[in-house]
């Protein structure tokens, strides 16, 4: 389907695109074997300029926004989730400073960010802390200059890779999320270290690890935004945010549906191949038109998001749990079609099975994404 | 440091056919790609103008189409283009090719550096590195499988042989042609697309550069094509799989057999 691409976007598809066949899937396999983490492929994906893609252009990026996000990682989710992911999380990771920063902190920090010298990863999430975030226990205290933060924050996508961190922690304990601020922390900063390194089901080249502050001290211009306004700040990065997943989603099943289709012509049973049957032409049929129908929606939503109006929140989460949804489904009816062969590791869509649960968790659980569009819809019709 | 990239255009390898009329590889509704080894030679003059400053120009010669793959290379890191184009030009041998990329090149003014593929994927000779560097009266090494060191007035390589690796020094300006094993080439850049669509490539013709009527073309080739032919498949074939201990077991029974018959 022709979705009337600009010839800037066009070309963002391109190089990603010719980064997921040159670089991303001849190792795909490997990464995910070793849990390696694919600075290599990272440090490629900069040198082709696609960190830039969303970073103004004032501050050394391309100009684009969400949509060109989107574009880009559709294409590199193709090839890896657990690349794209990496990839993303250090979208994620500036998006708070890009929304609330001054333009000190954004002069000090997108011109890294835009070339790929210097990586992000957002920290929210806490062991006690998940579907409700309100309930993170990390502290930050001003004493003269300098904020000490203490807590720990758990599963950290880019933990210990990245070298630039923004920090959800509490300046107002007893307001609750009301009281919550966002602190950029750097690799190195004093009483900052990394913690446990998780092993996952899917996305296994992404790293996934615990950030320790233990009385970790930093300058007082760390502080993005005002004090207080920290939730604020973080439910606007996740509106911006989910269509990227979602967007991983519609990569991963268009994948899934390519080897499919291309195992359904190959493979002979009963004297045929086995496209020729019904039973499964059925399958692809579904498999396809929910991959068109779910990036349909993601481009939408997307777009929408570009024009920066007031109620982004209610299409963010629909096109995240419908992409992702879609894509767990999808992947799922793929092994199906390759049957025993896709059950084995010698076939990639063992892998992409794997990668897809993660996406209907990671960045709100599809369950409170659908809390988000209930809420919504009993706001829109509350008059 | 100005180095010099000589790139070719070549049909892609997964679609090559051949014009039975002719003799010739059919180039019509076949797909153009920059030649690989070529690829590699642009890669590492760009790491090489990364590390020590200068600029590099990417030279072809060839039709005017010719142009996708110097802008291709302006994507990937090159800074100037120039394609070398001629009517006259048709029909070069590598003999009459090497001459007349030697022209080019002398015409551009200084180099440091000439840098070529191994050979094309198309004619397979790995004729004009060679034959380019003595037209020049450049040192030269072939088979380039890794840059050890550069400075403005040397290179120190590693020249690929069947048992390991020779290491070469050349004093600068020299040529050296490339293996793939000398690096891996990056992705097209998106500012780099960007300037390869506004790139204004320099057009060169035979009278440009100064090039003699005798020694271009078909003229200047020495090199005819007596036949072209696809070889016959060879006989039965049969693939043995398992452990090194299997496939030799297999291969007794197998001679066995047929020993026996």
């Amino acid at each position: 389907m022709d979705y009337f691409f600009t010839e800037q976007q066009q070309m963002i598809i391109d190089t990603a695109r010719e980064i997921t066949n040159e670089k991303i899937i001849p190792v795909r396999a490997e990464l995910d074997e070793n849990n390696q983490f694919p600075r290599e492929i990272l440090q490629d994906i900069a040198k082709a300029d696609l960190f830039s893609i969303f970073v103004p252009e004032e501050y050394g990026g391309f100009g684009g926004g969400c949509f060109e996000i989107v574009l880009a990682l559709e294409e590199l989710a193709r090839g890896c989730v657990g690349v794209a992911t990496s990839f993303a999380a250090s979208a994620l990771g500036i998006f708070p400073v890009l929304i609330a920063g001054t333009d000190e902190q954004k002069q000090k920090y997108m011109p890294d960010i835009a070339s790929g010298a210097r990586w992000a990863a957002f920290g929210l999430t806490e062991a006690n802390a998940g579907s409700d975030a309100s309930g993170i226990r990390t502290t930050a205290v001003l004493d003269g200059d300098e904020w000490v933060l203490n807590g720990t924050k758990q599963w950290i996508t880019n933990g210990g890779e990245s070298q630039i961190y923004t920090i959800v922690a509490l300046t107002d304990p007893s307001k609750g999320a009301r009281g919550a601020s966002i602190f950029v922390v750097e690799d190195g900063d004093p009483g900052f270290s990394y913690g446990k390194k998780e092993n996952k089901m899917g996305i296994r080249s992404s790293a996934t690890r615990e950030l320790v502050m233990k009385d970790c001290r930093i300058p007082k211009d760390r502080l993005v935004g005002r004090r207080g306004t920290g939730f604020i700040t973080v439910m606007k990065t996740l509106d911006m945010s989910r269509p990227g997943i979602a967007s991983l989603g519609v990569g991963l099943a268009q994948a899934a549906l390519d080897e499919a289709v291309t195992y359904a012509k190959q493979r002979v049973q009963f004297g045929k191949p086995i496209i020729a049957f019904q039973a499964i032409q059925h399958i692809l049929a579904d498999m396809a038109m929910q991959v068109e129908a779910a990036r349909a929606l993601v481009y939408g939503a997307a777009r929408h998001i570009d024009a920066h109006p007031k109620d982004m929140s209610k299409v963010s989460s629909m096109c995240k749990v419908f992409a992702t949804d879609m894509a767990m489904k999808v992947t799922t009816d793929a092994v199906q079609v390759l049957g025993g062969y896709g059950y084995m590791k010698e076939y990639p869509v063992e892998k992409m099975m794997r990668d897809a649960k993660i996406l209907q968790i990671y960045e709100g659980t599809n369950q409170i994404q659908r809390n988000v569009i209930g809420q919504e819809l009993n706001k829109e019709y509350a008059a | 440091m100005h180095i010099i990239v000589c790139v070719k255009q070549v049909p892609d390898a997964k679609d090559v056919r051949l014009d039975p009329a002719t003799n010739t590889l059919a180039r019509e509704g076949v797909e153009s790609i920059m030649n690989p080894y070529d690829r590699h030679a642009l890669e590492e003059a760009v790491a090489i103008k990364e590390q020590v400053g200068g600029s590099v120009t990417v030279v072809t010669m060839g039709p005017p189409q010719a142009e996708a793959v110097l802008r291709e290379a302006i994507a990937c890191g090159a800074d100037d283009a120039v394609l070398v184009s001629d009517r006259a030009f048709a029909g070069a041998d590598t003999w009459a090719t090497s001459y007349t990329l030697a022209k080019a090149i002398q015409a551009l003014g200084n180099s440091d550096l000439v840098l070529c593929g191994k050979q094309a994927i198309d004619g397979d000779t790995a004729q004009v590195g060679p034959g380019l560097a003595h037209r020049l009266n450049l040192p030269f090494v072939t088979c380039v499988q890794k840059t050890r060191s550069v400075t403005g007035e040397a290179i120190e390589v590693e020249r690929m042989m069947d048992d390991g690796f020779d290491v070469v020094r050349l004093p600068l300006p020299a040529l050296m042609t490339v293996v793939k094993d000398v690096n891996e080439p990056r992705v097209a850049s998106l500012k780099g697309k960007m300037k390869a669509k506004k790139a204004v490539i320099k057009k060169l013709s035979a009278a440009d550069i100064g090039a003699e009527a005798q020694c271009i073309g078909l003229a200047g080739s020495p090199t005819k094509v007596v036949r072209v032919f696809s070889p016959e498949p060879r006989g039965d074939r049969q693939m043995f799989s398992g452990s090194v201990d299997q496939q030799v077991e297999q291969l007794v029974e197998r001679l066995k057999a047929h020993l026996s018959t």
